[in-house]
């Protein structure tokens, strides 16, 4: 953990204070409703279709188990003793009520958390691969330059009204596990041919609803020039960027309608004029901060070789626990896509208990990662069968990390106004439908994402198999798209989006459609080591979209028995 | 009348500014003249616009610019702060804004993490030591 200077400290306190009196104002009538709304969404807040819903900064997903109690406690008291873990690493509260969240928020303050700039047009929470400080394919460590970046980002006075909301994503490994291609700008830290570290920055990514892989603008920019040419990027997309259409108003339309050379360009042009001034990073910074984060203090251990016993433990070793720069070490995904759980969703009661896993097992610390998961980063090898027991009577031990039934998807129209379409039951259907471990096995790596909405806040554009709900004339139906990928965590595989197989189909029919779309890639991979969305890009769309189209009325149980003979 | 607050007072009878700055305004053709004047206008058309803050830094970092800086246009309470951080020294506020409040605004934050206009060395080089 960052720990807080009395500056950073005090920095929250003020934000508390004044969103209190804004709140106030707004409650007496003296601040109009859509002032205040400007206000109250850079702090997170939301009016939603039941009540409001508070977006509560986790920055790059990093938190301390006395951070995950308080989360535990408000949740228990200012909402419904739930709350949902999102794909920007955050957690979201869905029904405090407003007058309360100025208390809601000093009691954070109280553990050096905030909801700061967790919506609204300004640069949002800074994402980062969630094996940082640990991962062996480690360049650097991402965490310390997403808290410098969270400095720069917080309260800065120019890039405060941009045109539209803004995400960073920092990538400090050889595999990209941040999604560095779909954001607005991503930064990819890379060692030059002297060992100086750098960024290679990719700008105008993202989702929604035109879905862009970004470009890379700079192969790569040594680390005391971060801020600066950050700053060239937002003054440039500030001044630029489109307020005339909401729809076409992120920095992807920008570098679009511009062209990326141009867009470089006048990035350069302005970036000669802020580069080596006052706010070019010092070395000095980097160590200040590297040194307030607290590190865990390893033992001298050995790597323990587990053998395959075929057992659930077995299962859960193979698909949620990951290798460690430190001999002896694990990293361990908790999983939070259990069948019937809405994906990310975790009781007050289970944050409390993962906290004491963290106290016990790995430090008294924890990630959340972008897909919805948490991380114990540190916990000592010999000690996975203990922690793999007390996750598995928590219902937290489902060996399903990077395969099919972790499903990322949004809260949808169970929660959301924008929301056309539910996303929770649907992935709930699949889940049940794929229940079978062996098969789930087999089927191998498969990132399924789900969005209730074409703002696409469920991914689904980089699932392997994405599915989006869509509203017809007050039905809701779900279109497929296949091939789309985060990021190149495989060699080879670069970021790309995802291609839809045609019409959409009914929720009913969702199911099946998944698994004829599994059917056709069982028959043509070459062997288990090429995953689904690599025969997707091998062979193409067109021989799934046929089966799909051909199979879609058969029933699975007939289908399986079928397939078995 | 909008009320002129300058220098934590209210400005009884504010001289008319020189050059009003639209957000799409271009600043290098207009290089030559900025140092000539002793007011320029900056309009903010909507509460959620940003254009003017990168302009009022320019102005004041890129261009010299150093007489009065107007924030003009949707110019409310919740603003002020930053807009100071960014270069301006003047706030005509819009209609309806209760000036008192509207003063007490500037303290709303004792530091700010990054390099502006009102403070070029970023929190960062002060910090040192701690």
């Amino acid at each position: 953990m960052y720990i807080y200077d009395d500056i950073d400290q005090q920095l929250v306190d003020e934000r508390v204070a004044q969103f209190r009196d804004q709140t106030r104002r707004f409650i007496e009538g003296q601040l109009a409703e859509d002032d205040f709304r400007a206000l109250r969404l850079r702090n997170g807040l939301y009016v939603q279709r039941y009540a409001p819903m508070l977006r509560i900064a986790i920055p790059y997903g990093l938190l301390s188990s006395k951070q995950l109690r308080k989360l535990a406690d408000v949740a228990r008291r200012y909402d419904r003793g739930y709350g949902h873990f999102s794909t920007r690493q955050n957690l979201q509260l869905n029904w405090p009520k407003l007058a309360e969240v100025p208390e809601l928020l000093a009691e954070l303050a109280t553990v050096q958390m905030h909801a700061i700039q967790t919506s609204g047009n300004c640069v949002r929470n800074i994402t980062a691969d969630h094996f940082a400080g640990v991962a062996r394919d480690e360049i650097v460590d991402s965490f310390v330059w997403c808290e410098l970046i969270r400095q720069w980002s917080t309260f800065h006075p120019e890039f405060n009204y941009l045109p539209r909301k803004f995400k960073i994503a920092v990538n400090g490994a050889v595999a990209d596990r941040a999604a560095t291609f779909v954001h607005d700008i991503g930064l990819h830290a890379l060692n030059d041919s002297e060992g100086e570290v750098g960024f290679r920055v990719i700008v105008g990514g993202g989702l929604g609803r035109t879905p862009v892989v970004g470009h890379v603008i700079r192969e790569f920019l040594p680390w005391p020039h971060l801020l600066t040419y950050l700053d060239a990027i937002l003054r440039v997309y500030n001044r630029h960027g489109r307020r005339d259409n909401i729809h076409k108003a992120r920095i992807k339309i920008l570098v679009k309608e511009r062209g990326v050379d141009r867009f470089r360009d006048e990035v350069d042009a302005e970036w000669a004029q802020l580069k080596g001034g006052p706010a070019t990073v010092t070395a000095e910074e980097i160590r200040r901060i590297d040194g307030r984060f607290t590190r865990p203090q390893y033992e001298q251990l050995q790597d323990v070789k587990v053998p395959d016993t075929k057992t659930p433990f077995h299962a859960w070793l193979k698909r949620n626990v990951h290798a460690h720069q430190q001999p002896g070490y694990a990293a361990v995904t908790v999983s939070l896509k259990k069948t019937g759980v809405p994906p990310g969703d975790v009781t007050s009661d289970q944050m409390e208990r993962i906290a004491e896993l963290a106290d016990h097992y790995s430090f008294a610390e924890l990630r959340v990662t972008h897909e919805q998961n948490l991380v114990l980063a540190d916990v000592r090898q010999t000690e996975l069968h203990g922690l793999w027991l007390e996750l598995r009577a928590l219902g937290l031990a489902t060996p399903n990390i990077g395969l099919l039934t972790n499903i990322i998807a949004c809260p949808g129209g169970d929660f959301c106004s924008l929301a056309n379409t539910k996303s929770i039951p649907v992935a709930e259907a699949i889940q049940r439908r794929f229940d079978d471990l062996d098969y789930l096995h087999d089927i191998g790596e498969l990132d399924l994402n789900i969005s209730g909405c074409m703002n696409a806040c469920g991914h689904h554009h980089v699932g392997h198999i994405g599915i989006l709900g869509v509203d017809k004339n007050g039905e809701e139906w779900y279109q497929v798209e296949i091939g789309g990928n985060q990021g190149e965590i495989r060699p080879g595989a670069p970021a790309s989006l995802g291609k839809v197989i045609g019409p959409s189909f009914a929720r009913a029919d969702v199911p099946n459609v998944i698994e004829r779309l599994i059917e056709t890639y069982l028959e043509l991979r070459d062997s288990e080591n090429e995953r689904f969305v690599d025969v997707v890009h091998r062979a193409g769309v067109e021989p799934f979209k046929k089966y799909v189209y051909a199979n879609l009325d058969q029933r699975p149980a007939n289908r399986r028995a079928a397939l078995a003979a | 009348m909008p009320t002129l607050i300058k220098d934590q007072r209210i400005v009884e009878q504010p001289s008319p500014p020189e050059l009003v700055l639209e957000p799409t305004d271009e600043l290098a053709v207009l290089a030559d003249r900025i140092g000539t004047l002793n007011v320029i206008a900056v309009n903010f058309p909507k509460y959620g616009d940003g254009r003017g803050y990168s302009i009022a830094r320019l102005l004041r970092e890129r261009y010299g610019y150093q007489g009065e800086l107007r924030a003009v246009g949707v110019v409310a309470r919740d603003h002020l702060q930053q807009m100071a951080q960014c270069g301006f020294d003047a706030f005509q506020l819009r209609e309806g804004e209760d000036v008192q409040d509207a003063l007490r605004a500037f303290g709303d934050f004792s530091e700010a993490y990054q390099s502006s206009a009102a403070q070029p060395v970023p929190l960062f080089r002060r910090r040192v030591g701690r």
